[in-house]
């Protein structure tokens, strides 16, 4: 089958605005005839629940926290960025989406880049009419910071709160809804299936976490805004709970995955304390603004300092190497996050890492506080200097931060074309659950934007066209396909809850993230991918023979929620693997060390390569079938990524 | 570290529970106490025990989804700090901590350590928002908000809804949860159309969930992870007689 991403033709400029006149609308006295599943309330579901709620749709709301407002958005904490050139410092549509494809290390579409760009600037209006608190300056207009690669200020941002300040609002927005009966909120429920109709996705299978009960929902359209997949690594900046099987399960059901190699290994996290370790914490990258990364230029102080001989403060200046500012001389710190995670794993390989591990470099405020003075600093970065006291108990005022790079997002996800549909007629994808918009790599604070910007501006539009051309019967639940999803979903319950083996569910986690993190992590080779693809296997083999689920169906069963969740990310594992080993080059968080310049950046393959890789499953234990969409390149030149 | 737990072990919302004693055995000073719990109840599964339920998602203090009486202290003995971001470092080898849900009876037990918090999100559904619906809103900065107005609005802004607030509180009132947000709209334009239905609103919900009223005894304010401050209340106390009186 041939990809169709829909793109519309014409000037880059026109697209969207052209497009939305040439889609469909639904009778306004229609609309209510329409329901519409939601499934995941971060900054695309709440968003994108409340908006279609707004234009008279009938919204079914799925979270598997409880409330909506738990959602993994809210640990966002840097910024988001629009194109409002506030600054006077030459921002333009056009700029943010060049950055954004570039950062992207050119592997996203340039239509569904250009539409993220233009609709950012609604983004920003539309969250401040709702009262969310961003960072003022005196004269009572909005503040603006450089972020991550910028070389402008377009960064809005609430303190180091960004995030939970923006899912607050889409939250409030939520709520309004919910409070006029145009949303019904179903908390604690996690996704298990969707149902397809005919081949259209017309229904979901739930399982209430309270009482297990296994439940049938029908509707027009589904739409899954359930988040990136980083906890297939077990560590990462992910909040506990959050998985791929709402994603997976889709993925089975037919719904193509795209570019799932293509993870984030964010620069700025808590280094690893321990085997007991649950997670990792990011510290926001906007601390490079200030801080600067260092490490010692030899092993010998290294290797001192990790024994805990010396402190960072006694290594004199002529003896620290402050690597990004020397190998990139223009960007110095802030380098994009790829680029800055893989010079911190090269120079901690290269024995110049400190901390007792050895896997940590320094990001160092001296002389930040030097210049500004602590308050300025504190008021500036308090909250993180907190956390990471809190974490460490080490203080930055004083000491150096350790970080080091930990898995933070997924650029891959599933494929969807230019409406957000995926290869499922009827069934969504939004947020970082979906592929589209970074490409190989995300630039900071472009998440919350993309987020908001698939809920509250794209999707309003896009499925009002499918669901036209539908029409508003209504869905018939009493179809045996939902029956026939219900009662597979009930017997791999039943299966998990039968083996009483002897290996935790955490167990295999970890396991499956030390083979992910080693092999398929910052940097891959053909030959440690084929590896690591038998022992996956070989892992997800084992955990249906030996995995220990215990308790129940019919109560509260976290041991039974995990080892579902992990039952899928065996699965994503491997085709992650495949992914990797398929893409032979190297492009932003994919890093092939076969393919490199010689100076050691990623060296990309535009003539075989510039497609997007969209997975289809064909069955269980089956290779699955590789679909190419061709990227095409009009108003941008692909060009060597140079950060110098 | 070596430790004893007395845990709360409650197997449903209409069960009565109990608490269980349980050893927590080679625990790192660096684990969090969540991470510890981890570590017990991986014992427990490998016993073929049921592991011992608690809330918890994001374990960088902003989800708001961990909770936990530690001690008698909602999030432990840490000021401004959730039970994810405590560590046990806070604690001595042979230490004995009793571990037990949020008690009131607006949060139902789940099941164990987890309860049912959704009366807050009712509250927010009566009113917690401005009705403003997407798109069609002016430019971000036609609205100029002084810096202290806003920093003032973000610090209200800044609750997480743990619920630790009426954990603390002997009235298990919810006051401290229903003034940030009140607070936060009340002090910004955008806020002001609707500010006294909202009040209003957001307050008879409050008291139609069962919440306790305030007495002033500010354990509210103490034990908040976020340091979300009591005058918060007296602000949503003027809002809610200032609407009763404009209504006359």
């Amino acid at each position: 089958m041939k990809l169709d991403a829909k793109i519309p033709v014409g000037p880059l400029a026109e697209k969207w605005t052209k497009h939305k006149f040439n889609l469909k609308l639904v009778n306004p006295a229609n609309k209510r005839k329409y329901d519409v599943i939601v499934v995941g309330t971060g900054l695309a579901g709440a968003s994108a629940a409340a908006s279609l709620a707004e234009l008279g749709y009938n919204v079914k709301a799925f979270c598997f926290q409880d409330s909506p407002r738990r959602a993994h958005s809210i640990a966002a904490q840097g910024g988001i960025n629009a194109a409002k050139n506030y600054q006077n410092d030459g921002d333009s549509v056009f700029r943010l989406f060049y950055d954004t494809i570039k950062g992207g290390d050119y592997r996203s579409r340039e239509g569904n880049v250009y539409r993220l760009a233009e609709v950012s600037v609604n983004i920003i209006d539309q969250c401040v009419a709702q009262g969310v608190p961003f960072a003022r300056e005196y004269g009572g207009l909005l503040d603006n910071r450089s972020f991550g690669g910028a070389q402008v200020s377009r960064t809005f941002y609430a303190r180091g709160q960004t995030g939970q300040q923006l899912l607050l609002g889409a939250y409030s927005a939520l709520n309004r809804q919910i409070n006029q009966g145009t949303v019904k909120m179903y908390t604690r429920s996690e996704m298990l299936d969707v149902v397809l109709v005919d081949g259209k996705a017309q229904g979901i299978v739930t399982r209430n976490l309270v009482s297990g009960e296994v439940e049938t929902h029908a509707g027009h359209a589904v739409l899954l805004c359930t988040g990136g997949y980083g906890n297939v690594f077990y560590l990462s900046t992910n909040a506990m709970g959050s998985n791929v099987t709402a994603a997976w399960r889709a993925h089975k059901r037919g719904a193509y995955m795209a570019n799932p190699c293509y993870t984030q290994i964010h620069p700025t996290c808590i280094p690893v304390s321990g085997d007991h370790q649950s997670k990792l914490t990011l510290m926001s990258e906007s601390l490079r603004n200030d801080g600067r990364v260092w490490v010692p230029k030899t092993k010998e102080i290294a290797a001192r300092l990790q024994k805990g001989e010396i402190k960072a403060k006694e290594i004199k200046e002529e003896d620290r190497d402050y690597y990004l500012e020397r190998k990139y001389p223009s960007f110095g710190n802030l380098v994009p996050r790829d680029v800055a995670s893989r010079n911190a794993k090269e120079v901690c390989d290269n024995g110049q890492g400190v901390g007792k591990s050895g896997l940590a470099v320094y990001l160092d405020f001296a002389d930040s506080i030097k210049r500004l003075g602590q308050p300025e600093v504190a008021a500036r970065y308090g909250n993180l200097f907190d956390m990471y006291q809190q974490i460490t108990d080490e203080n930055p005022y004083e000491t150096p931060m350790r970080i080091y790079p930990a898995v933070h997002y997924t650029m891959g996800g599933l494929w969807v074309d230019y409406n957000l549909m995926t290869s499922v007629p009827g069934l969504y994808a939004l947020g970082e659950a979906n592929f589209s918009d970074h490409g190989a790599n995300r630039l900071g604070a472009s998440a919350l934007m993309q987020g908001l910007a698939d809920g509250y501006f794209v999707i309003p539009y896009t499925v009002g066209d499918y669901l036209a051309n539908i029409g508003p019967a209504p869905i018939d639940a009493t179809r045996p396909e939902f029956a026939k999803t219900k009662a597979e979903v009930q017997e791999r319950i039943n299966k998990l809850l039968s083996l009483r083996g002897t290996k935790t569910v955490d167990e295999y986690h970890r396991d499956l993230g030390k083979i992910m993190w080693e092999y398929c992590g910052m940097s891959r080779n053909a030959e440690d991918l084929k590896r690591a693809k038998a022992m996956v296997s070989e892992l997800r083999a084992d955990f249906w023979k030996n995995v220990i689920v215990l308790g129940e169906n019919e109560e509260v069963n976290q041991s039974l929620e995990k080892a579902g969740r992990v039952a899928d990310f065996l699965e994503l594992g491997e085709l992650m693997i495949d992914d990797a080993l398929n893409r032979d080059e190297s492009c932003g968080g994919h890093f092939r060390e076969e393919y490199q310049t010689p100076e050691g950046e990623a060296l990309r393959n535009d003539d075989e390569f510039a497609y997007v890789a969209a997975w289809g499953y064909k069955g269980d234990n089956m290779p699955e079938e590789l679909h190419k969409e061709e990227l095409e390149f009009e108003n941008v030149k692909l060009t060597q990524r140079s950060y110098k | 570290m070596n430790l004893t737990l007395k845990v709360w072990r409650q197997k449903n919302s209409t069960s009565t529970g109990k608490f269980v004693t349980y050893k927590a055995e080679e625990i790192s000073p660096d684990m969090s106490f969540l991470e510890m719990l981890d570590v017990v109840n991986e014992g427990l599964v490998k016993k073929k025990e049921e592991p011992i339920q608690f809330d918890h998602d994001c374990r960088e203090g902003i989800c708001g989804m961990c909770s936990l009486v530690i001690n008698g202290e909602p999030h432990g003995p840490k000021r401004a700090t959730t039970t994810c971001q405590l560590h046990m470092r806070s604690f001595k080898d042979k230490d004995t901590i009793v571990i037990e849900p949020w008690r009131a009876n607006s949060f139902p037990v789940v099941k164990d350590l987890a309860v049912d918090r959704s009366a807050f999100d009712r509250i927010q559904q009566a009113g917690g928002y401005v009705s403003v619906g997407t798109g069609g809103v002016p430019d971000a900065n036609e609205i100029a908000i002084p810096k202290v107005i806003a920093d003032e609005a973000f610090n209200s802004a800044t609750c997480i809804g743990c619920g630790a607030c009426v954990a603390a509180c002997k009235n298990a009132s919810a006051m401290l949860f229903v003034s940030a947000k009140i607070s936060q709209y009340a002090m910004l334009p955008q806020g002001q159309p609707e500010r006294y239905q909202r009040a209003e609103a957001m307050v008879m919900k409050m008291d139609e969930e069962g919440f306790g009223s305030c007495t002033n005894t500010y354990a509210c304010e103490a034990q908040c992870p976020k340091e979300i401050k009591v005058t918060n209340i007296a602000r949503m106390n003027r809002e809610f007689f200032t609407a009763e009186f404009i209504k006359g």
